[in-house]
């Protein structure tokens, strides 16, 4: 079926099988693969897109709901050539190693940094009823859906504190 | 061909000297920018664009038995439904690393979900609901699926190690110890869990093969899908520039890649496949459970006497490899009287295969736990323990070492730890409802050097390019070849390029057992050195005392440019690295400590890790950004190990219960605390010409067991049976704690 | 994934019209879906639907949309503020990701975790009725303490249903015949029984719109979630209480728990044993005893009855001096 995706601020018309996930229209009919299909099951992050501002599992919804939204991929924050301030966090701090599921670490932690600025708490936050800040502790578990077998982890929350105004994670 | 056999100890190099100054140094990847804004390409990615079909793989839905008959009908009636292949050239799972080929399945069911037929479609959605129209009848056997039960047992083959190893009488040694050690360990089965899941785009013209792969090992590739195809190898490329993550799970050829090209070869169409994740839990390779009996003979005044370390493991039918958790016993501790010997308990269960740090990734989560019981039961610091157990030569050969930098790990991470300050006693520091505690292990990996070959190109205009068929799964390699060759020819980084993972290229030891950068990076050091004698020889100038800087030549008062050597001539020349003598003449091996600080929590007995330091000593670092990186992915996968990793086979059936990631738990962002990572200024001459050992695997070895021997401070529950989920905690945990609570 | 008919919703009633299976979220049923566990004909996307809001009933409750996402819900800022127990029975759940994307009514409808339920070649009866339970004698670490039966022991996985149990949320439907019902949540669930199949009291074509939560409960709210690992897991046990204090007595009591049966499970007994009592530790045994009582362990999950009685000492312990 027909379906007009807007991503990274252009509109793709697309004629699609109405069972084709976010992810696939990307990667397979857009040529759109900086996201990635680790699991295909909403269980490790790699696909994570941002609709409408917030982050999700580009793999656990169909593309054909998503008519005049609003998609950012990762090809949508920067470009090798001009990377967004969260990308060159990551080449700094030696935020990935296999690169496979960095784009998703990178989108989320661009989404979940939004988040935190709308005030949003998490499991780890002590006072849900004040508000929340930047930590350690907070970035480790919103980005828990991130999943990275290469377990770069503790690069990637340095990569995030600085990105995120922070110089260094304190222990 | 530049040849440098490592039949002697190196002495100071180019490297040393450090003229331009970026060896070692915590460069920024080669290829960084392409991986976060998502431009690196992977196999699965190529050929956007082109019309192209997708496979889908049917598994078996039994674990044992006879395929009866393979009916397609329902799902090659499906509109875009190309073909369904099914027969004997399906494979059973992910090839052996360098085997001559993978398993064929001929008619039989080996494993629970092993690849029965392939659908091809021209869309991945069509594929995958075809694939289970595809109807299968089996003649169902009985099957085996628990290595407890010793069903079959047989000989290991004698990869990855000599599974057998023995010295003197071990028995009676035993027999006669002041103190006897007896206890067994079991690990279960892990799954490698890339977070690329093998995945291939296959082409086929009419005459050559071209295949994009995620592959750690090209050089076996071509010949191993010349075999699955019948296309002669010298008209197959395999390419693999990027692969998500491999841990082994990699240096087999996966069963993408054979169906993606039977696929192509049967439609005339590229075909891509990704294995489900599903696919990769189940028909690719997995590392075996294991059962470790460990005893040791210690004397009253804490000298090991006698060591044995026997292991049962398990792998499926026509497969000798076996996780060899033995590796490291071989030489870690004393005794004049030894045994290491494994076991094959075979089960129908998908193929076992190699796993990062094949061995030490289980066998020290035995052995290190052993060494603390025995260590508190003597009344010993665990740290004081292994000092007066520091053998001076491999006590299995009386070979010398090339260099053991143990106790120099031991004592620095002792003191940066502050280990002198962990709780005396079990249960006595509690924080709330936690009780702290802190615990300790060695780490030691055997070092390799495989043979390795890669071109230098130096174009008219000074720059220069590396080319060869060696692979980077996240490791570093492209960066840290950058390096060498920008150290070596003195150019800034930016005047270095590399290319890898093309079967074309220079043939390389790929990525597997952490000899990657060792073997792969020699190469480049030896093409370096042909290329500088070219050079040398071109300005009249002795290559030995040439200095090289900046792309410039400087010999005597002359200062010349690389463009102006070259006279718009590019040289191109080919190094080569083999392994010597000192392979045989020392005994090679990485080596480190562990200290990790837990909290284990008395009411429901989960676990966190609050503080894990790793020292290292693995020869020349390379380049510490990477090589720290390498070392979090070993705590990590340890601290995965220690607490959480299971993969769970039915006993009854043989299904692999978890088979996705929401069930098979492997460490989250939430799981880890920063970690802390020192790696010794170090050089071991006899290794390699860079006098560097594998550190990719270095950190995992025994890091579990820091863990669980810091469960047991904090709350006196010794575990044997990994991984060390609050179940088995809670279990044991004494009710006062609670009380108290 | 089966070949399905996709249309789209602009109002509950042509929602209603369009009939098949409704889709929000799709977080779990597309998992599933792609798994040919869920294989819908149709599928009505109700993404547009207007409801997506929390209005504030007369009462001082909460009419919560169908379609607020676990996330917006989670950081409202009248249930952090009133209902906290819901927004860190959320917060315990899923990741970022999946907050922003589950649907509340959705989450109600989350279906079990078992792996036997997820493996169509192995006889489930929630899946295919009468195929049999590979869960008993099977690998069953996640399954059912309490109210299983010989034909399912599978657990239901949401941590916000658990929640929502404790606060006495209302399930506000629209029929297939245009009328509207209320289902207190505490009626919503069923037990596997003979018909593990049947998971709820949705009628066919019955839609969730809203999620009511009455006035606020004072007191000390906590949600006390165990996994095995620190996040992104499934619960093994999960405790919500909402205990509020008068002097040094229990006032007011509201328990209920996750990872232990089919259904969030809610036992109005061992409230009854906390109110008007001195908190005391012997108390809170006695109430976790009684919770336990007719706990049945499987084998690889019989860890849960200690732990599920440990965890709740705890939280009663907690909740009692925090409140």
């Amino acid at each position: 079926m027909n379906v007009t995706l807007s991503i990274n601020g252009r509109d793709h018309a697309l004629d699609i099988d109405p069972r084709t996930s976010l992810l696939d229209a990307c990667r397979d009919h857009l040529g759109l693969t900086g996201s990635k299909k680790g699991c295909d099951h909403g269980q490790c992050g790699a696909c994570t897109m941002l609709v409408n501002g917030r982050r999700i599992n580009a793999c656990l919804t169909l593309a054909v709901m998503h008519e005049n939204d609003a998609i950012t991929t990762v090809e949508g924050l920067g470009t090798a050539e001009n990377l967004h301030p969260m990308q060159a966090s990551f080449v700094e701090h030696d935020g990935y190693q296999c690169g496979y599921c960095t784009p998703g670490q990178v989108v989320s932690a661009v989404g979940m940094l939004g988040e935190i600025g709308d005030g949003w708490p998490s499991h780890v936050t002590k006072d849900i009823k004040t508000g929340t800040e930047i930590s350690g502790d907070e970035i480790r578990e919103r980005m828990s859906g991130n999943l990275c077998r290469c377990s770069a982890y503790p690069n990637i929350v340095d990569a995030i504190s600085a990105a995120a105004g922070k110089t260094k994670e304190p222990a | 061909m530049n040849k440098h056999v490592m039949d002697e100890a190196i002495g100071e190099t180019r490297l040393d000297r450090g003229t331009q100054g970026v060896i070692g140094k915590g460069a920024p990847r080669y290829e960084g920018k392409l991986k976060v804004s998502g431009t690196a390409p992977y196999a699965y990615e190529y050929l956007a664009g082109e019309d192209v079909a997708y496979g889908f793989i049917v598994p078996a839905s039994i674990a044992k038995g006879t395929i009866r008959s393979v009916d397609a009908t329902k799902a090659e009636a499906v509109p875009g439904v190309l073909t369904v292949i099914s027969g004997d050239r399906i494979v059973r799972a992910a090839s052996q690393p360098m085997a001559p080929a993978a398993q064929t399945i001929d008619g039989e069911v080996f494993h629970y979900n092993q690849p029965v037929a392939v659908v091809i479609a021209d869309r991945f959605e069509t594929a995958r609901h075809a694939a289970k129209l595809v109807k299968v009848d089996y003649d169902a056997k009985e099957g085996r699926f628990d290595i407890a039960a010793r069903t079959t047992v047989r000989e290991p083959a004698s990869m990855p190690m000599e599974p057998n190893q023995t010295r003197g009488d071990f028995e009676s040694a035993f027999a006669k110890a002041e103190i006897q050690y007896d206890q067994t360990f079991t690990t279960p089965s892990y799954q490698a869990a890339a977070m690329e899941p093998h995945a291939t785009t296959a082409k086929w013209d009419g005459e050559r093969l071209t295949v994009w792969t995620s592959h750690q090992l090209l050089e076996t590739a071509p010949g191993q899908l010349s075999k699955h195809t019948g296309v002669d190898a010298d008209k197959i490329t395999v390419h693999s520039p990027y692969i998500g993550g491999g841990f082994g799970s990699k240096l087999g050829l996966g069963p993408d890649a054979v169906m993606a090209c039977l696929g192509t070869i049967a439609t005339g169409k590229p075909v891509k496949i990704a294995l489900t994740r599903q696919n990769v839990f189940q028909a690719t390779s997995r590392r075996g459970e294991t059962v470790q009996r460990v005893r040791i003979g210690v004397t009253k005044a804490g000298k090991i006497t006698c060591f044995a370390h026997e292991t049962d493991t398990t792998n499926s039918p026509g497969n000798g490899f076996f996780e060899p958790s033995g590796i490291s016993s071989v030489f870690l501790y004393p005794g004049e009287d030894r045994i290491v010997s494994h076991n094959i308990v075979e089960t129908d269960v998908l193929m076992a295969s190699a796993c990062r740090a094949p061995g030490e990734a289980t066998g020290m989560l035995a052995t290190e736990g052993a060494l603390d019981e025995i260590a508190e039961q003597l009344g010993l610091d665990p740290v004081e323990f292994r000092r007066m157990n520091e053998p001076e030569v491999n006590p299995q050969t009386d070979t010398p070492f090339s260099s053991r930098r143990l106790i120099d790990c031991i004592e620095e991470g002792a003191r940066r730890f502050g280990w002198s300050d962990r709780p005396k006693t079990p249960g006595s520091r509690r924080e709330g409802e936690w009780l702290i505690g802190m615990g300790m292990a060695s780490a030691s990996r055997k070092n390799d050097l495989m043979e390795s070959s890669a071109e230098i190109e130096m174009s008219p205009d000074g720059r220069a390019t590396v080319r060869t068929g060696m692979t980077d799964i996240g490791t570093g390699t492209y960066t840290i070849l950058q390096q060498i060759a920008a150290e070596m020819l003195g150019l800034p980084l930016d005047m270095v390029d590399v290319e890898l993972g093309d079967s074309r290229f220079a043939p390389s030891s790929g990525s597997g057992g952490s000899w990657g950068a060792n073997s792969a990076g020699s190469s480049v050091y030896v093409a370096s050195l042909a290329l500088i004698r070219e050079l040398a020889s071109r300005i009249d100038a002795d290559a030995e005392t040439l200095t090289l800087k900046d792309g410039h030549a400087i010999s005597g008062n002359r200062q010349i440019p690389f463009a102006d050597i070259l006279k718009g001539e590019a040289i191109s020349v080919t190094g080569k690295i083999e392994p010597g003598k000192q392979a045989e003449e020392t005994h090679q091996a990485s080596y480190g400590a562990h200290f990790c600080e837990v909290a284990v929590n008395v009411v429901t007995g989960e676990t966190r890790i609050r503080r894990l330091l790793t020292v290292g000593a693995a020869g020349r670092i390379l380049n510490e950004k990477t090589a720290t990186s390498q070392c979090y992915g070993g705590q990590i996968w340890g601290i995965g190990y220690a607490l959480e990793e299971d993969l769970v086979i039915d006993k009854r059936n043989g299904l692999i219960v978890n088979h996705d990631l929401a069930e098979y738990h492997v460490p989250v962002h939430a799981d880890v605390p920063q970690l802390d990572v020192v790696l010794l200024e170090d050089r071991d001459p006899h290794a390699s010409p860079l006098a560097g050992k594998g550190i990719g695997e270095l950190a995992i070895a025994g890091v579990g067991a820091a863990i669980t021997n810091a469960i047991y401070n904090a709350c006196g529950v010794r575990i044997r049976d990994y991984p060390a989920t609050l179940d088995k905690i809670l279990a044991e945990l004494p009710d006062d704690y609670l009380t108290a609570a | 994934m089966r070949p399905f008919e996709y249309s789209r919703a602009s109002s509950v009633g042509e929602a209603r019209t369009l009939g098949g299976r409704f889709i929000a979220g799709g977080t779990n049923l597309l998992d599933l879906m792609k798994l040919e566990i869920e294989t819908p004909e149709k599928i009505v996307d109700i993404t547009r639907l207007p409801l997506n809001e929390i209005k504030e009933t007369g009462d001082g409750g909460l009419k919560i949309g169908a379609l607020v996402t676990n996330s917006v819900l989670a950081a409202d800022e009248r249930i952090r503020r009133d209902h906290e127990v819901l927004s860190r029975a959320l917060l315990a759940g899923a990741s970022g990701q999946l907050r922003n994307k589950a649907s509340t009514g959705g989450n109600l409808l989350q279906r079990t975790r078992c792996g036997y339920f997820y493996e169509t070649s192995q006889p489930c009866n929630k899946r295919e009725p009468g195929s049999g339970c590979a869960a008993i004698g099977g690998f069953n670490r996640i399954h059912a303490i309490l109210g299983a039966s010989t034909n399912c022991i599978a657990t239901h996985p949401s941590d916000m249903a658990v929640a929502m149990m404790a606060l006495d949320a209302v399930v506000e439907t629209e029929q297939a015949d245009g009328h509207n019902r209320e289902i207190p949540l505490r009626d919503f669930y069923r037990l596997p029984g003979d018909t593990p199949h049947i998971e709820n009291e949705l009628k066919d074509g019955e839609l969730i719109v809203n999620i009511r939560l009455p006035k606020p409960k004072a007191g000390y709210h906590v949600y006390r979630k165990v996994r095995d690992r620190a996040s992104y897991a499934f619960a093994l046990v999960s405790v919500a209480a909402i205990v509020k204090m008068d002097g040094s007595e229990i006032a007011e009591a509201s328990l209920a728990f996750g990872g232990l049966a089919h259904k969030p499970w809610r036992d109005p007994k061992l409230e009854a044993m906390l109110v008007g009592q001195t908190p005391k530790r012997k108390l809170f045994e006695d109430v976790a005893d009684a919770l336990l009582a007719d706990a049945q362990g499987q084998g690889e999950n019989d860890f849960k009855i200690p732990l599920a009685r440990r965890t709740l000492i705890s939280v009663l312990s907690e909740a009692t001096q925090g409140a």
